[in-house]
């Protein structure tokens, strides 16, 4: 690091020959301040890292404040129920929750063979000159803004699902498809580095016995990296599920449960985008926030699940050396 | 080698690191049914000789081989020969253990067959049983067969692969210094196994240490600076040497 | 001699390599199709009316985008104004005192904030500022887009300092600087390129967020002075254009979406070449 390289220099250059004249400027107070400037910096920084746990917590609780109304009204029935009627000011979440599940898992579904193929492709076959610049070209995917992936999908994706056959074109399974490209780059960034830490050892031990290049991919590295690939997909869905504009553009938002894929839906996060404004009553407001609310939940659950698994192959590989 | 039948004939093999030359020109037959220990200096090629046996040094990316290595008059090396076929005749073990971690001892050990498609579970039970006891490890694993790879200690995991490698019956094994990662008690019962297995399978060895050479091998190589010095019966390489660098290098000189 | 069953694996190992070549393939194409789409459709539309004019009434055709464009500057400046600061010092105190249980409190924190959902974010704010002001306002669209950019500016800044060697530490303390000058004006300073890097990408990324405007800066088909009033800002305008039925708002859409497109890729590419030339 050049920049590094320069101030070390500097410093020696200070050291031997102007000890007075720049060490003493920074040096300045050091006899009687030394201790003081050091407490008050490491209280200054502490405050604001101390500020991010408060957040955190302050989040969770004007989640919770927000919508008492809606908890006390309806319990734990509001999962259960698939009533969503602003009119009547009865509120049930269900039908939501099914839409997310669904659009999750029709993208988990098609993202991960693929992103894991990709990954198996940059991690096992391609030479590093090429596994380097695709897998930055996999990230951008991740760097495009999800209203510009809703974009897409209104004008490209939904008639190309009209005259594949779904007639209304926008339902659970475009948002499936749509979120499923969003979330690629996701299972391949994590699989590839999962994959790229697995010993080598192990692949020569597996090509050692006349295994072909697949079968020590399959019988040896995959089964390695197993737990961090499952990570890589908890990752993903967790980013799925929380997932706002694309779906919402796609979808349909239909409040209603339907066995067909091809009928439209509705998902948590749709419904706060589009009925939050709309929202003209307490009790309204509460019962979005209560779906938000449960987001916040279900989602912090997935993240947990998915750090710990990645973690854990991350020790596997420190344990073996 | 007067008397003795070869099995492997290494000519002329060149091997390249990229542009870094790590074997040169070297000609050299391997006994059948002996063991043959190669034995030099850090760095003078011995690991990556034997890596060109079974084809595993082109791996590494820029890695390049030239020159023949014939198996049974079968140059390994030729137009139509095939890598993964070529690992299936000669077997390798590794420095450091390398077990399957998430395969049982016993899939372990039946990886390799079931690679060439064998499900049958009772020939696949009698060739595990079989490589164990012949890699001495059967009593000791015996009723911890579902165990993972990775029970026990380095020098059974050490059993453990041998036994692997030894399930899908190589015509030769290759060993790349097997129990440097280990203590002298588990390198004691290695070499004891090695006096055994020579008699099923032919073996090269590669060690640093000239003991465990003067020990184990029927006939030793000595290399230095990628070059073949001097390859002769065991006994006479460590008593009487013919080259001045062998019997430096025996001696302690340098290395 | 070749063993039975040998062929079938080649053909399944050919066939399996085959298959991640066209994932990758298939990955790389819809990439590129995005991006051509996108500047395609959007090329076409821009134009100076765009760029600097306000929008029409509902119905009429022409305007522009100059308020959106306005107001998303406001709002990534309110949003940097609140996560660098919180961020960087935040990552200056896990790197420098941070190795203990404390500090794992902190980042654990921060990642639970990263996975928020950003509609949530939007709900917070909302609850926190436009309930009680009664009111939308970019100051609240500026605090929820600026928690957003807390969690990456703080991991960049702690990974970024790690990396400056003890060493310099160790030579500024030996001549009697005290440590937090030390800090300010040694280690910092070494690190400023890849704490740059992060904080454009961390920037980019939150430029792009529409989900947390819907309800807190909400939108205006006028210029939004000060901070206290709602705002157009051009992910929202992009939304709400897309989903009209009006031909010329899908036109302004993909204009929009082009100029935003253009935006994350510039502070993607810039951010990663900063970084290569310090490394």
């Amino acid at each position: 690091m050049a920049k590094t390289k320069s101030i070390a220099g500097i410093l020696g250059e200070a050291r031997r020959h102007l000890p007075r004249a720049f060490g003493s400027i920074l040096a300045q107070g050091s006899k009687t301040g030394l201790r003081f400037g050091d407490r008050l910096f490491r209280r200054l920084t502490l405050a604001f890292a101390f500020s991010i746990v408060a957040l955190t917590l302050l989040i969770a609780y004007e989640l919770y404040r927000n919508s008492v109304l809606s908890i006390g009204k309806f319990g734990w029935g509001f999962f259960w129920s698939s009533t969503w009627d602003p009119v009547f000011q009865n509120f049930g979440a269900l039908p939501f929750l099914y839409g997310t599940l669904v659009t999750s898992f029709v993208a988990l579904a098609i993202s991960t063979p693929v992103g894991l193929g990709v990954a198996i492709f940059l991690s096992e076959l391609a030479p590093r000159w090429l596994s380097d610049p695709i897998a930055f070209l996999v990230e951008l995917l991740a760097a495009i803004p999800s209203v510009l992936y809703g974009l897409i999908g209104i004008f490209v994706l939904v008639p190309i699902m009209r005259s594949l056959g779904a007639p209304y074109g926008v339902g659970m399974l475009t948002a499936g498809v749509l979120l499923a490209v969003m979330i690629v780059p996701f299972i391949t960034s994590i699989s590839r580095e999962v994959l790229m830490a697995v010993p080598q050892a192990q692949r020569e031990a597996a090509l050692s016995l006349g295994a072909t290049k697949w079968e020590m991919t399959w019988m040896a590295v995959l089964p390695y990296a197993r737990s961090g690939i499952v990570g890589a997909i908890f990752l993903a869905l967790a980013r799925a599920l929380g997932e706002t504009m694309a779906v919402t553009m796609v979808i349909g938002n239909r409040p209603e449960i339907k066995l067909s894929f091809l009928e439209p839906g509705y998902t948590m996060a749709a419904v706060i985008a589009n009925e939050f404004t709309e929202a003209t009553y307490d009790l309204y407001i509460n019962a979005l926030v209560e779906v938000g609310l449960f987001l916040f939940a279900v989602t912090i659950v997935v993240n947990a699940l998915a750090r710990l698994l990645i973690l854990s192959v991350a020790k596997k590989v420190e344990v073996r050396e | 080698m007067n008397g003795t039948d070869s099995l492997l004939e290494i000519e002329s093999l060149n091997a390249w690191f990229g542009e870094v030359q790590a074997v040169r020109d070297i000609t050299l037959t391997i006994p059948r049914g002996r063991v043959t220990a190669i034995i030099g200096p850090s760095g003078c090629g011995k690991t990556t000789l034997i890596r060109c046996l079974n084809r595993m040094h082109e791996v590494v990316p820029r890695a390049r081989v030239s020159g023949k290595v014939l198996l049974e008059g079968e140059d390994l090396y030729g137009p139509t020969a095939d890598p993964v076929l070529v690992r299936r005749r000669i077997g390798m073990v590794f420095q450091k253990p390398n077990p399957f971690p998430t395969l049982t001892i016993y899939d372990n050990v039946a990886a390799g067959l079931r690679l060439t498609g064998i499900r049958d579970r009772r020939t696949l039970s009698e060739a595990v049983e079989k490589s164990l006891k012949m890699a001495a490890l059967w009593e000791e694993v015996k009723d911890s067969l579902t165990k993972p790879g990775t029970s026990f200690s380095g020098g059974q995991q050490q059993r453990l692969c041998i036994a692997r490698a030894l399930a899908v019956e190589p015509e030769v094994l290759l060993m790349d210094e097997p129990c440097s990662a280990l203590d002298p008690i588990a390198t004691a019962k290695i070499e004891e196994l090695i006096h055994e297995l020579k008699k099923t399978v032919t073996i090269v060895i590669v060690t640093h240490n000239m003991q465990q050479a003067a020990r184990v091998s029927d006939f030793t190589a000595f290399l230095y600076l990628g070059r073949l010095v001097e390859y002769d019966v065991t006994d006479k390489i460590f008593t009487t040497p013919a080259k001045k660098e062998t019997e430096d290098y025996i001696t302690g000189r340098f290395g | 001699m070749i063993p039975r069953g040998y062929r079938r694996r080649k053909v399944v190992n050919a066939l399996m390599l085959s298959l991640t070549a066209l994932c990758s393939l298939l990955t790389m194409s819809i990439l590129l199709f995005i991006l051509g789409y996108i500047a395609y459709q959007g090329i076409t539309a821009i134009d100076w009316d765009f760029l600097t004019k306000l929008p029409k009434p509902v119905g009429e055709t022409g305007g522009g985008m100059a308020n959106a464009i306005v107001g998303t500057i406001k709002l990534l400046l309110l949003a940097s104004l609140i996560g660098v600061p919180i961020g960087f010092l935040g990552g200056v105190y896990l790197s420098e005192f941070g190795h203990n249980k404390f500090g794992f409190l902190v980042r654990y924190a921060a990642d639970l904030l990263n996975g928020i959902p950003s509609i949530v974010m939007g709900i917070f704010a909302y609850t926190i500022l436009v309930l009680p002001m009664r009111r939308f306002s970019t100051l609240a669209g500026g605090v929820a887009l600026g928690i957003m950019m807390i969690p990456i500016a703080l991991r960049s800044t702690e990974e970024f300092l790690k990396l400056v060697p003890a060493s310099l530490r160790e030579a500024s303390l030996a001549l009697g600087i005290p440590e937090w000058k030390t800090i300010v004006f040694i280690v910092i300073p070494a690190a400023m390129r890849g704490i740059l890097s992060g904080i454009t990408l961390d920037l980019s990324r939150v430029a792009g967020e529409t989900a947390p405007l819907l309800f807190t800066a909400f939108n205006n088909r006028f210029w939004s002075p000060g901070w206290l009033q709602p705002t157009a800002s051009l992910p929202v305008m992009i939304f709400t254009y897309a989903i009209s039925p009006y031909e010329d708002w899908h036109r302004q859409a993909w204009a929009s979406g082009l100029v935003l497109l253009m935006l994350v890729l510039i502070a993607n590419v810039s951010a990663r070449w900063i970084l290569r030339k310090q490394l």
